[in-house]
């Protein structure tokens, strides 16, 4: 029995962990939250340089060529920090898009680019509030162009190339396509969101030059596929999330006074506490699963990417929202640190589709 | 990252299934204790099965060798356990007393006692109970109120404990009493081991709510005890007392239950707006929740084992099992009744859906959630233990025990 990190990943994390708490303490993300900054450049160089956005990067593409269960301990403190950096973007969706789905031109282009840090990436599904199915995707692509408009797109503001979901006319299915945001035709608005840590935007084309990627043969299953990848990889970044929020409740727990004593001392306050600390184990667990499943490329990925899905939003959606109910009344003010993690968790929750449609 | 045995865990697996091969019993129905209504047929058809383990040395694996044991390691009692179960094997006549009765008489009890009572245990010549809670006394176990007084070299026990099992075919009990009640209540008590044949002791069945028996009451009315068979100093029962409880985590566990697959089941049959309830969206978003909080403590065990087979100890993600599984008992069954509609009140096996499986784990999951701690009291284990936050402020700690409000 064996279901466990490594000594070595569990190092990596320590070593994460470490550059995160001198590099992004909770005063970075909040200067992200207020300044005119899309994200935090100087967090994001320190990572580049750990060799982290070439993780599971192919060597002979200038990565690590590490497993996904690296990536997996780099996404659980990324969230802990609730660091205002694209690495879900860039890393998990469109870094691993590429990888799988890329020509081999594509792959040279890109990937020693990503791993270096030269560009960052993102992925473009979503359209609208509509559920993302092929019903519902509307942005076409025909004959080396791309129209239509994308929103949210995570990073979008900033991002050098973006791997967008089209309906490639040539073949009448759903293909994905790289196009570098640069390029002329494109137009790109910031969007307003809760959480103003992670840059999202429109992105409207317009006859944009773009390429279109390999496929399996169906295109959204290949889209699904990513997004199995990447629920598993943002469940951590939310076990992360949601393991800091209730260390704060903790904390403040045991320091606030009522009534003349601590109010960690009251059972009302223990028990939500504990109803924390239990959902996170529970989606910590079922976490553990998707990455043995993504790390063997199991037949059982579909369903573990869902399970440590659902259990991973509910853990941190739970324990973000009740970390601000410990603090009372300073955990509503734009002066506590409650917000990043209230914020972040809505994100994350809803970055990949709603919940409902996962547990289906 | 997998499930495998290491190369000592499969040789280990290999040689317990064969062993297992050539010496577990072939019956269809094992008879293991489900019920106070025991047929002398089946004790002694576990009594025969115990002494073939004992004989072995898997009759308690962890065991070191000189108490007859193997010696081995918790992840060899688990695998020990995981082939045995692919078994019909008669089960839980002696797990309260050798987890929890004989480790304390081994930490506890002089070498002549141990001499005398451990190997019958082992070998199911004797069985042991466990008499601790009373009436007033559930989860602040502490507040016992039987009490023992000296009279020569004797002690006389006069209260009533309950929640026994095994009660009435037990041999000996370990019992925690209250013997100075003009101190504070963790002061005054003492701890003995008994002779469950002894003169003045009554025991009587509780019917529980779903009609079924699992425990005893036992009333003791002047039964004595030799003050040889005291166990700790007098007045430090409770610590001897810890040493039972520290064991009782690994004694209490949840049985298996009608889960999500039943439920799914279920939902394919009957009928929700017209159509299948399993093409409900609502049912399968709630089918959906429980299959990933029952994979979630499927892989939490697995992490725990993975923690035994590294020869550590499980971390504290091993504490959440029952307070996660027993309230999940109560709330599919129940969820499973609602489709069911009016006729989810029947409880008939043969007019029932499924032969009403959900309705009699409805009926026993409000026990699961109060046997061996409740879902309060593990949750302050959770905050205290695991998070470290402070205990409740306790109004009985320096108080005499007769001058609590409700003590008398």
């Amino acid at each position: 029995m064996n279901f466990d990190f490594s000594e070595d990943q569990k190092l990596l994390k320590e070593q994460v962990s470490r550059f995160l708490t001198d590099n992004c303490p909770i005063e970075v993300v909040r200067e992200v939250l207020e300044g005119d900054d899309f994200y935090s450049e100087k967090v994001w160089k320190g990572l580049v340089e750990l060799g982290l956005t070439g993780t599971t990067i192919p060597e002979e593409y200038g990565g690590l060529e590490l497993s996904p269960l690296e990536l997996c301990v780099i996404a659980e403190e990324l969230g802990r920090a609730s660091a205002p950096v694209p690495f879900s973007s860039s890393v998990y969706l469109a870094t691993e898009a590429i990888k799988l789905f890329g020509t081999s031109e594509q792959k040279e282009n890109y990937l020693p680019k990503l791993a270096s840090g030269e560009i960052i990436a993102t992925f473009a599904l979503p359209e609208s509030a509509m559920e993302p199915n092929p019903d519902n995707i509307q942005c076409t692509f025909s004959s080396g162009k791309l129209t239509g408009t994308k929103m949210p797109v995570p990073d979008g503001s900033y991002a050098d190339i973006c791997v967008v979901i089209v309906r490639d006319k040539t073949k009448d299915s759903i293909g994905m396509s790289i196009v570098d945001l640069s390029e002329k035709g494109i137009e790109k608005k910031s969007l307003s969101t809760l959480d103003q840590t992670r840059d999202h935007a429109e992105i409207i084309f317009n006859n944009t030059s773009s390429e279109i990627m390999n496929s399996s043969g169906d295109g959204w299953s290949d889209v699904q596929q990513i997004l199995d990848i990447a629920a598993v990889l943002i469940s951590f970044e939310q076990i992360g999330g949601a393991e800091a929020s209730l260390n704060m409740a903790k904390e403040y727990a045991l320091d606030r006074f009522a009534f003349g004593r601590q109010i960690g001392s009251y059972q009302a306050v223990k028990h939500k506490l504990a109803d924390m600390y239990i959902k996170i184990e529970l989606a910590k667990s079922n976490s553990y699963y998707g990455a043995m499943m993504l790390n063997d490329k199991g037949s059982d990925l579909k369903i573990a990417a869902a399970a440590s899905r659902v259990a991973a939003t509910d853990a941190f959606n739970f324990a973000a929202q009740e970390n601000i109910q410990t603090h009372g009344g300073i955990g509503f003010t734009w002066e506590a640190d409650t917000q990043f993690y209230y914020r972040r968790s809505q994100v994350l929750g809803l970055s990949l589709g709603s919940i409902a449609s996962w547990k289906k | 990252m997998d499930f495998n045995d290491t190369p000592e865990e499969n040789d280990f697996r290999l040689e317990v299934r064969e062993w297992l091969k050539n010496n577990a019993p072939k019956e269809k129905k094992a008879g293991g204790y489900d019920s106070i209504d025991v047929q002398e047929s089946a004790l002694a058809r576990a009594r025969d099965w115990q002494a073939k383990k004992a004989e072995a040395g898997y009759a308690a694996i962890t065991w070191p060798k000189e108490y007859g044991g193997l010696g081995g390691s918790s992840i060899q009692s688990v695998i020990y356990s995981q082939e045995e179960s692919k078994y019909n094997v008669p089960t839980g006549f002696f797990d309260i007393g050798l987890g929890m009765c004989i480790p304390t008489i081994m930490a506890w009890a002089t070498k002549e006692q141990n001499e005398r009572y451990v190997e019958p245990a082992l070998y199911g010549k004797e069985i042991w109970c466990q008499l601790f809670s009373e009436p007033s006394a559930g989860s602040d176990v502490a507040g016992v109120r039987t009490k023992a007084e000296k009279d020569g070299d004797d002690w006389i026990i006069n209260g009533q404990k309950v929640w026994t099992s095994g009660a009435h075919f037990c041999d000996f009990g370990i019992i925690v009493v209250r013997t100075d009640p003009t101190v504070p209540k963790h002061k005054g008590l003492s701890f003995f081991f008994l002779d469950m044949k002894s003169p003045g002791i009554e025991i009587k069945p509780i019917r529980q709510i779903s009609g079924g028996s699992n425990f005893n009451e036992v009333f003791f009315t002047d039964v004595r005890v030799p003050d040889l068979q005291r166990l700790g100093e007098v007045g430090e029962g409770w610590k001897v007392a810890l040493t039972t409880l520290m064991n009782e985590r690994l004694a209490i566990g949840v049985p298996k239950s009608a889960d999500y697959s039943s439920l799914t089941q279920l939902a394919k049959d009957v009928i929700l707006n017209n159509k299948p309830a399993i093409k409900n969206d609502l049912v399968r978003a709630k089918i959906a929740d429980w299959y990933v909080q029952s994979e979630g403590l499927k892989y939490t065990k697995m992490r725990s084992l993975t923690s035994l087979s590294k020869g550590e100890t499980p971390g504290p993600e091993s504490s959440i099992g029952k307070v996660v599984s027993a309230p999940k008992m109560q709330d599919l069954a129940s969820f499973a009744m609602d489709l069911q509609g009016a006729a989810g009140i029947l409880n008939d096996p043969d007019m029932s859906l499924m032969h009403s499986i959900f309705q009699n784990q409805w009926m026993s999951a409000a026990g699961y959630r109060i046997a061996g701690g409740t879902d309060e009291i593990l949750k302050n284990i959770v905050a205290e233990r695991v998070l470290g936050l402070p205990q409740d402020i306790r109004v009985d700690k320096n108080v005499p025990f007769n001058e609590l409000a409700d003590s008398r």
